[in-house]
C-alpha cells in the first residue's frame, strides 16, 4: 500500500467507527471497498492488517458497539469478508474471534440493523468474499451461517434474496471443489457435510407445497447447473430429476417460469452430455404441460440447442407453430383441416394435446396479444440461425403473419364465429401490428411464390395506405416494405426491379405523395426516410425513375425542407440530396420562386449557415460529404469554392457533431486531392498519376483555409471535434512527411506563434490561432506539433485525473473535517 | 313500459316512451337522405340540369318525363326536395306530454310534430342546442325558399306508378308522407315551445318521473337524459363522445344502474378512426391547393367545422398554406362562428379556461382576424368581389342537393384539379354524387363521426351496468358490406332487445313497486308486532289518496256522528264512509267460530 495512503487510513477508520461523523457520501464507501479489493489481489491481507492495525479496531470496534450506522455496519461486514478471502488472514482473524463475532449466530443477526436491507446484503456478500478456502467451508458450517442463509433465500427484499441463492450456489460448488482435492483431485462420490445439508434443504424445498419455496430451489439449481460444469453436477441432476418431473405432474405447474428457466439451464450444460435422457422426457412433459407461453420459451430454448434430438425438436416447433396455426385455423374459409394442411406434415402433431386452443387463444385480448406477439418475436429470433428446424414453413408462416395483420386492419374476411372473434380481438391492436410487421420482414430473406409476394405487397399496400395506420405502425410497414423490395427476385443479370415490386411502386408514389401532406410530423418523417433508401437502392433505375418524377414527391420533398419540425427538415434534407445526387430533384415549375433560382446547393446552405436547430444543419453536412464522394456535378463545378464556404459555416456552428462532420468533409476532400491513407501492411502501390502535387495541394488548403479550420478544431473544448481534427491532422502530416524542399520550422513568421498557442493550449488555456497562415508555416507547425501525443492524451477519458486512492481518502476526511467544522459552527 | 319507435334511422332517432303514466318522446330527428333521390336545386340557372333528358318506362311511355329525370344512369325526382317525416300514425302524438331533445342534428322534425300533430306538451332542450337547431333549421329553410320550384311532382309516389320505377326510388319507403320542408313561421313556433334546461338539472313530470340531461359530449349542449322515478330508471343514450373535442366531456357515471339504456347514435363509420380521417383531410386537401386546385367541404354550419378550423389553423403553417383563402359560406355562417364563441360553459375544461384569459375558446377567431378564414351568407354580393382561386370552401348542404354547395359542383366539377371532401358522415358520398355524374374532379370521403364506436360502447355497458339495452337493429348484426366484422355490433348480455321503424317494444321490466308516503298522525297510531326477528308488521286502516302521481295514506275519517247533533262542516274533506270494522286475520279459533255460529243459528240442525 502506498505509504500515503497508510498514513491517511488510521484517521479515516476512526472517522468510520465514529457514529458522530456522517458519510457525505454513499459511493465513497463502494469506491473504498473497490480500493482494498485491488490492494488485497496484489499484496497479503495478512501483512496489510498487521501494517496497519486502524483497520482490525475498526471491526472490533463494529462488534463492540451496535449504534454504527447500518452503511458503515454494512461496509464493514463486506470488508471483514474481502480480508478473510485469504487463508491465512482468515486464520489470523478467527483467532480473535472476530469473524465469528461478525458472521456468527450471536453477531448482527441479533442486533437491532439486521432488519436493514443493507446490513444483510452487506452480511452475504461478506460471506460471499469469504468463501474461498476450506477453512471457511468449516466456518459456514459451523458458525450455523447456512441456516440463515437459507431464510434469507425469502428475503423481503430481492436484492438479499437473490445474493443468498447465488451464496448458495457459490457454496455448494465450492463444497464440492474441496470434497474434490481433498483425494485424487476427482470427486469420490460422498457429498460432503455441507453440500448435504444444501442438498437436503434443495430437496425439501422442491417437495413443498409453497410456491415461493419452489421457486428459490430451482433458482438456486438454475445458477449452478449453469456455473458449474463438473462431473458432480450430473449425479445432482440425477439425484433431483425426478423431483422436478413431479413438479409438473401437479396443477397448476408452480413456479412454471424458474422451471423453463432450470430445463433450459441443465440442457445447456456441457457436463450433463451422458445424462440427458431423463431431461428430454422432462422437457417434452414441460412442453406438453405448460401454458402456452411458458412453453413458447422452452421451445425456443429447446430449437436453439444444437443437440436437441430431432422427436423434441418437433414437438418444440410444433409449440411454437400452435399460436399461428390457431389463426390461421380460426380464419380459414372452408370447414376442415385446410388451415392446418398448410403445415409441414409432422409439425403440429406433437403440439396436439397442446392445451392451446382457439378458446383459449381468444379467452381474453391481453392473453390473445401476448401470446401473439411473444409468438411471432421468437419465430423471428429463429429464422436466421443455421439450426432452426428444416424444413422451414415459409409459406405457412408467411400465410399466417398476413392473415394476422388482415385482422388487425379488419379486412380479413372470415366466416367463423372464432374469426369474428379474432377479428374483434386484434383489430386495431398497434402492438401486434407492429410484430407481425417485424416478422414479415424477416421472413422477407426466404424465397417465396409469386402468388404470396403479390399478397405481401398487398397486405403492406392497405397499411401504407390506410389513414387508421399510426405513425409507429406506418414507419414499421415502411421498414418491412423496404426488406421485400430489396429481396425481391430479380431477373438473372438484370438490377432492376421485378414485375410485382415496380407495378406495388407505381401504386405506392400517390400514397407516399399523401403522406408527405400528412399532419402528423413522424408520418412525413417516415416517408422521407423511406424515400431516401428507395431512390438510394433504385434512383438509376428507368421505371423506377420515371414512376417517381410522374408523381409530386420530388416537388413535395423539397418544400418539406422548409417544415415547422426539425426532424422532418433533416429527413428532407437527406432525402432531397439523396433525389439530387440521382439527378431525380424536382424540376423548377416556379421560376420566380427565390429558392428555385439559387438551387438545392444554395437552399442547403442556408439551412446549414441558419437553421436554429441542430439535426438538419447535421444532415445537410452529410449529404455535401457525400455529394462530395460522388463527384455532384453541383460540387464538381467549382470544388474549391464549396469546400470553402462549407468549412467557413462549419466553423461558426455551435453544435460539436456538425463540426464533426465537417471535418469529415475536410477529410474526404484532402483524400481525394492526396489519396488514400498509407496502410502500413499493404504492398505499396506506385502513387496515382492524377494525384496533384502536394504543393499545389498545400496551397490549395492554405486557400480554402483548411489549416486553420483543422487547427481550430484541434483547440476544440468539445473532445469528438479535436479527436477527429488530430486524426485529420496526422494523415495529412503522414501525406506531407515526403514532401521536402520546404524550410525547417521557427523560420516562418506565424509558426512560431502557433506553436505558442498549442503549448498554452497543452497548459490548458484556450486560445486563437493566427490567421493567414503559408503552406511553409502551416507544415512547420504541422511537424513541429506532438500530435500523436495528443491524440494518446485525448483517447483518454476525463476523469483519468482524480481516481487515485489517495484522492479518495484525502475526499472522505476532508468531508468528515468539515460536517466537523460545520458542527462546531452551531455552538 | 312500452317504446314506440316512429324512426328507423339509427342516428336519427325518435321514439316514444310510456313510462308511469307518462308520454315521452326521445328525439324527434329528421330523415333527410330522402332528398337524395331529388335533383340539386342550383342557385344559378344550370343548363346541364334543366336540359337532362326525361324518363320514360321500359315500353317508351313519357308520361313521368316532366316528373322524372334521367343523369347518368340514374333516375330523380325534379321537384322540390321532401324529407322523410318520422312515422305519425302508429300512436296519437297529441298525446305526447314532453319531447326531451339530446342535440341539435336530432330535433330537425320538431316543426312537424308541434305545429301538425295537436301536440299541447313541453320541450326541454339545452341553450346550445336550441340555438344551434335553429340556425340548422332556418340554414335549410333559407336553402329551399330561395329556389322556389314551381313544380311539385306527385304522381311518380302513386304506389302502382312507384313499383315501376327503377331503384333506389322503387324501394324508397313511405313515399306518400314525404314532405316538403316547414317555413320559418312554423319553426319559430315550434322552438317557442321549447324550455331551457342545463346539464343535471332535475326536471319533475307530473310527479311521476324525473328527468335529467347529461353531458354527452358530442356536440355543443348535446345531452344524455335520465328519466327514472323511485324505483325505476331509465337511461337514453343518443349522439354521445368520448373522443377530446370542443364539447364537454360525457357525464358516464350517472348512466350506471340502469334498469334499461336505449342507445342510439352511435358512429356511422365505426371503421374510420376521426383521427386517421382528420390526417386523410388535411393531406389531400394540401395536396390539391398545392396544385393549384380549389377544395370544396360540403358539411353542416356547426359542429365538426368547428374542429377541422382548428386542426386547419395548425396545419396552415406548417404545410406552407398561409395565403390560401378558406370561405365559410352559409346563411348563418356569421351566427355559427360566433355562437360558438359564447357558450363557453358548455365547452370542454381547455376551451373553458381560454374565456378567463381572456381569449377567444376557438382559434377559428384569429383565422377571421388575420383574414384566413372569411364567412359569407351566400355566393351572391361580397363574396364574389372577394373570391379568390386556389381556395378552401366549406358549404352546405352535405346532400348536395340544396344550398351553396350545388353551384361549386357545378363551377368546379369539371376539372380534376378541384377536390370534393365529404366529412360529414349522414350521407352517402356516391349517391350524393350521382346526379353530377360525369365528374372530373377528385372525390374524397373522409366521414369524420365523433360519436361512440363499439369498442367504445362495449366499455360503457361494462361499466354502466344496465338490466336491459334497446337499440336499433342495424347495431345488433355487423354491417351488410362488413358481414365479418363481429366487433362492428353491439356484443351484451343478456342480448341487446332491437327496435325498427314503426314497431312497438314492450321493454321486458315490470313496475314493482310505488312509493307511498304515511301521514305522520297515522303512523303515530301503528303498533308495530314483531312477527320474527327483525320484522315487525302492523295493520293499517287508512284512506289511499292519489294526486299528481303522489300517494298518500291518511287517517281513516272518524265515525260518522249521529246526525243532528251538530252540524255538519262544508269544509270537512274527508268524505263519510261507513265504520270501519276490525279486519280479520290468522288462523281461525275453529272452536270459538263454530259455537259463534251455533248461537247465531246458522247451523243446520
Amino acid at each position: 500500500m502506498d505509504p500515503e495512503c497508510s498514513r491517511l487510513l488510521p484517521a479515516l477508520c476512526a472517522a468510520l467507527a465514529d457514529p458522530r461523523q456522517p458519510l457525505a457520501d454513499d459511493t465513497c464507501l463502494e469506491k473504498l471497498l473497490d480500493w482494498f479489493k485491488t490492494v488485497t489481489e496484489a499484496e497479503s491481507s495478512l501483512l496489510l492488517l498487521q501494517e496497519n492495525p486502524a483497520l482490525v479496531e475498526l471491526l472490533s470496534h463494529v462488534l463492540k458497539s451496535q449504534d454504527m450506522s447500518s452503511r458503515v455496519l454494512s461496509f464493514s461486514l463486506r470488508l471483514a469478508g474481502t480480508f478473510a478471502a485469504q487463508e491465512d488472514c482468515f486464520l489470523y482473524l478467527q483467532q480473535g474471534e472476530l469473524l465469528l463475532g461478525l458472521f456468527g449466530e450471536g453477531g448482527p443477526q441479533c442486533w437491532a440493523a439486521w432488519s436493514v436491507p443493507t446490513v444483510r446484503s452487506g452480511w452475504i456478500q461478506g460471506l460471499r468474499s469469504l468463501a474461498q478456502h476450506p477453512c471457511a467451508l468449516h466456518f459456514l458450517a459451523d458458525s450455523g451461517a447456512v441456516d440463515t442463509i437459507f431464510s434469507l433465500q425469502g428475503d423481503p427484499s430481492l436484492f438479499v434474496a437473490s445474493a443468498a441463492s447465488q451464496l448458495l450456489v457459490h457454496t455448494l460448488a465450492l463444497s464440492m471443489q474441496a470434497g474434490a482435492t481433498g483425494c485424487s483431485g476427482l470427486w469420490d462420490g460422498v457429498w460432503p457435510a455441507c453440500a448435504q445439508k444444501i442438498m437436503g434443504h434443495l430437496e425439501e424445498s422442491l417437495q413443498s407445497t409453497a410456491a415461493p419455496q419452489v421457486t428459490q430451489a430451482l433458482n438456486v439449481l438454475t445458477s449452478t447447473f449453469g456455473r458449474c460444469h463438473s462431473p458432480w453436477t450430473e449425479t445432482l441432476w440425477g439425484q433431483l430429476c425426478p423431483l422436478v418431473a413431479r413438479l409438473l405432474e401437479r396443477t397448476p405447474i408452480p413456479a412454471a417460469h424458474s422451471l423453463v428457466d432450470l430445463l433450459l439451464s441443465v440442457a445447456r450444460s456441457p457436463a450433463l452430455s451422458s445424462s440427458h435422457g431423463r431431461l428430454w422426457e422432462a422437457v417434452a412433459q414441460a412442453l406438453r404441460c405448460l401454458s402456452p407461453m411458458q412453453a413458447g420459451s422452452l421451445a425456443l430454448g429447446m430449437l436453439k440447442l444444437p443437440h436437441c434430438p430431432q422427436a423434441l425438436r418437433v414437438q418444440a416447433f410444433g409449440v411454437l407453430l400452435q399460436p399461428l396455426a390457431c389463426v390461421v385455423k380460426a380464419t380459414a374459409q372452408a370447414p376442415g383441416p385446410p388451415g392446418c394442411s398448410m403445415w409441414p406434415p409432422g409439425w403440429l402433431d406433437g403440439a396436439e394435446g397442446s392445451s392451446l386452443t382457439v378458446d383459449t387463444l381468444l379467452s381474453s385480448k391481453s392473453a390473445c396479444v401476448g401470446i401473439l406477439c411473444q409468438t411471432l418475436a421468437q419465430l423471428e429470433e429463429l429464422q436466421p440461425l443455421p439450426q432452426r428446424p428444416a424444413p422451414w414453413p415459409q409459406e405457412p408462416l408467411l400465410g399466417a403473419a398476413v392473415t394476422i395483420l388482415r385482422l388487425c386492419h379488419g379486412s380479413a374476411t372470415s366466416s367463423s364465429s372464432g374469426g369474428g372473434r379474432l377479428c374483434a380481438t386484434l383489430a386495431g391492436c398497434v402492438r401486434v401490428q407492429r410484430a407481425a410487421l417485424d416478422f414479415l420482414g424477416t421472413l422477407s430473406q426466404e424465397t417465396r411464390s409469386q402468388e404470396l409476394e403479390k399478397e405481401v405487397f398487398a397486405v403492406l399496400s392497405e397499411y401504407l395506405g390506410s389513414p387508421d395506420s399510426s405513425p409507429t405502425v406506418l414507419k414499421k410497414a415502411f421498414q418491412t416494405t423496404l426488406r421485400w423490395l430489396l429481396s425481391s427476385p430479380r431477373t438473372p443479370g438484370c438490377p432492376d426491379l421485378g414485375p410485382q415490386p415496380l407495378l406495388f411502386l407505381r401504386e405506392l408514389f400517390p400514397v407516399l405523395q399523401k403522406r408527405l401532406c400528412s399532419p402528423s410530423w413522424e408520418v412525413r418523417d417516415s416517408v422521407l426516410e423511406f424515400l431516401t433508401q428507395l431512390s438510394r437502392h433504385w434512383g438509376g433505375q428507368a421505371d423506377f425513375r420515371r414512376a417517381l418524377l410522374a408523381s409530386e414527391v420530388p416537388t413535395l420533398t423539397q418544400q418539406l425542407l422548409q417544415d415547422p419540425e426539425s426532424y422532418v427538415r433533416a429527413s428532407a434534407v437527406a432525402a432531397a440530396g439523396q433525389l439530387s445526387s440521382r439527378g431525380l430533384q424536382a424540376a423548377p415549375d416556379s421560376p420566380e420562386h427565390p429558392q428555385a433560382q439559387q438551387g438545392l446547393l444554395g437552399e442547403l446552405l442556408c439551412i446549414l449557415s441558419t437553421d436554429s436547430e441542430g439535426f438538419p444543419r447535421r444532415a445537410v453536412v452529410q449529404v455535401f460529404t457525400e455529394w462530395l464522394r460522388d463527384g455532384h456535378a453541383d460540387v464538381a463545378r467549382d470544388t474549391e469554392w464549396f469546400i470553402a464556404t462549407v468549412l467557413q459555416v462549419v466553423s461558426q456552428d455551435l453544435d460539436w457533431e456538425v463540426r464533426v462532420q465537417g471535418l469529415e468533409l475536410a477529410q474526404v476532400f484532402l483524400v481525394q486531392r492526396l489519396g488514400q491513407p498509407r496502410c502500413p501492411y499493404m504492398v505499396a502501390l506506385p502513387e496515382a498519376a492524377s494525384a496533384t502535387p502536394i504543393p499545389e495541394v498545400l496551397q490549395s488548403l492554405c486557400r480554402l483555409r483548411l489549416f486553420d479550420f483543422a487547427f481550430r478544431a484541434l483547440l476544440d473544448c468539445d473532445r469528438p471535434v479535436a479527436q477527429k481534427a488530430c486524426e485529420l491532422l496526422l494523415f495529412l502530416k503522414d501525406k506531407t512527411a515526403m514532401c521536402g524542399g520546404l524550410q525547417e520550422a521557427g523560420d516562418i513568421p506565424g509558426s512560431a506563434s502557433g506553436q505558442v498557442t498549442l503549448q498554452r493550449w497543452r497548459a490548458g488555456e484556450q486560445g486563437q490561432l493566427p490567421g493567414d497562415l503559408q503552406p511553409e508555416a502551416m507544415l512547420a507547425l504541422l511537424r513541429s506539433t506532438d500530435l500523436e501525443g495528443l491524440q494518446a492524451r485525448l483517447a483518454q477519458s476525463s476523469d483519468h485525473m482524480e481516481k487515485s486512492p489517495q484522492s479518495l481518502l484525502q475526499d472522505m476526511l476532508a468531508t468528515v473535517g468539515v460536517l466537523g467544522e460545520n458542527e462546531a459552527d452551531c455552538y | 313500459m312500452k317504446l314506440y319507435c316512429l324512426s328507423g334511422h339509427p342516428t336519427l332517432p325518435c321514439n316514444v316512451l310510456k313510462f308511469k303514466s307518462t308520454t315521452i318522446m326521445l328525439d324527434c330527428g329528421l330523415d333527410v337522405t330522402s332528398t337524395l333521390n331529388f335533383l340539386p336545386l342550383p342557385l344559378v340557372q344550370s343548363p346541364r340540369l334543366s336540359n337532362l333528358p326525361g324518363w320514360s318506362l321500359k315500353d317508351g311511355n313519357a308520361f313521368l318525363d316532366k316528373e322524372l329525370k334521367e343523369c347518368s344512369g340514374h333516375v330523380f325526382v325534379d321537384s322540390v326536395p321532401e324529407f322523410c317525416l318520422p312515422e305519425t300514425e302508429l300512436i296519437d302524438l297529441s298525446t305526447v306530454d314532453v319531447i326531451l331533445i339530446s342535440n341539435y342534428h336530432c330535433m330537425m322534425a320538431l316543426p312537424y310534430i308541434t305545429e301538425h300533430t295537436g301536440f299541447t306538451g313541453t320541450v326541454y332542450a339545452t341553450e346550445p342546442t336550441v340555438q344551434i337547431g335553429r340556425l340548422l333549421m332556418e340554414e335549410l329553410v333559407n336553402f329551399i325558399e330561395r329556389v322556389p320550384k314551381a313544380q311539385s311532382a306527385s304522381l311518380w309516389k302513386n304506389k302502382g306508378i312507384q313499383r315501376l320505377l327503377p331503384s333506389p326510388l322503387k324501394d324508397a319507403v313511405g313515399v306518400s308522407t314525404w314532405r316538403g320542408c316547414y317555413t320559418m313561421q312554423e319553426v319559430n313556433s315550434a322552438l317557442s315551445k321549447i324550455q331551457l334546461v342545463g346539464y343535471s338539472q332535475k326536471i319533475e313530470l307530473f310527479g311521476a318521473v324525473q328527468v335529467t340531461p347529461l353531458s354527452s359530449g358530442y356536440a355543443l349542449g348535446s345531452s344524455n337524459w335520465i328519466i327514472q322515478s323511485h324505483y325505476e330508471k331509465v337511461s337514453y343514450v343518443s349522439g354521445s363522445s368520448l373522443l377530446t373535442t370542443h364539447p364537454q366531456p360525457m357525464d358516464q357515471a350517472s348512466l350506471k344502474n340502469s334498469d334499461v339504456l336505449i342507445l342510439t347514435g352511435l358512429t356511422q363509420i365505426p371503421t374510420a378512426n376521426p383521427d386517421g380521417m382528420v390526417g386523410e383531410f388535411c393531406s389531400n386537401l394540401a395536396l390539391t391547393v398545392r396544385n393549384g386546385g380549389n377544395v370544396l367541404v360540403p358539411c353542416y354550419p356547426s359542429g365538426v367545422i368547428y374542429d377541422l378550423l382548428e386542426c386547419l389553423y395548425q396545419y396552415i403553417d406548417s404545410a406552407g398554406l398561409s395565403s390560401v383563402p378558406f370561405y365559410f359560406i352559409s346563411p348563418v355562417a356569421n351566427s355559427s362562428l360566433e355562437f360558438s364563441q359564447i357558450f363557453a360553459e358548455w365547452l370542454c375544461h381547455n376551451k373553458q379556461s381560454k374565456v378567463y384569459l381572456p381569449e377567444p375558446p376557438f382559434p377559428h377567431a384569429e383565422l377571421i382576424q388575420t383574414n384566413k378564414l372569411k364567412h359569407y351568407p351566400s355566393i351572391h354580393g361580397d363574396f364574389s368581389n372577394d373570391f379568390r382561386q386556389p381556395c378552401v370552401v366549406f358549404t352546405g348542404h352535405p346532400s348536395l342537393r340544396f344550398g351553396d354547395v350545388v353551384h361549386f359542383m357545378e363551377l368546379w366539377g369539371k376539372s380534376s384539379l378541384n377536390t370534393v371532401i365529404f366529412t360529414e358522415p349522414d350521407f352517402s358520398y356516391l349517391e350524393a354524387l350521382a346526379p353530377y355524374q360525369p365528374l372530373a374532379m377528385k372525390c374524397i370521403y373522409c366521414p369524420i363521426d365523433t360519436r361512440l364506436n363499439f369498442i367504445q360502447v362495449s366499455k360503457l355497458l361494462k361499466e354502466a351496468q344496465p338490466l336491459h339495452v334497446v337499440c336499433p337493429e342495424q347495431y345488433t348484426q355487423p354491417p351488410p358490406t362488413q358481414s365479418h366484422r363481429m366487433d362492428l355490433m353491439i356484443d351484451c348480455q343478456p342480448p341487446a332487445m332491437s327496435y325498427r321503424r314503426a314497431e312497438v317494444l314492450a321493454l321486458p321490466f315490470k313496475r314493482r313497486y310505488e312509493k307511498i308516503e304515511i301521514m305522520p298522525e297515522l303512523a303515530d297510531s301503528l303498533v308495530p308486532m314483531e312477527i320474527k326477528p327483525g320484522i315487525s308488521l302492523a295493520t293499517v286502516s287508512a284512506v289511499l289518496h292519489t294526486k299528481d302521481n303522489k300517494h298518500v295514506l291518511q287517517p281513516p275519517p272518524r265515525p260518522a256522528q249521529p246526525p243532528g247533533k251538530k252540524r255538519k262542516r262544508v269544509s270537512e274533506d274527508i268524505p263519510d264512509c261507513k265504520v270501519l270494522k276490525p279486519l280479520l286475520s290468522g288462523s281461525i279459533p275453529v272452536e270459538q267460530f263454530v259455537q259463534t255460529l251455533e248461537k247465531d243459528n246458522c247451523v243446520p240442525g
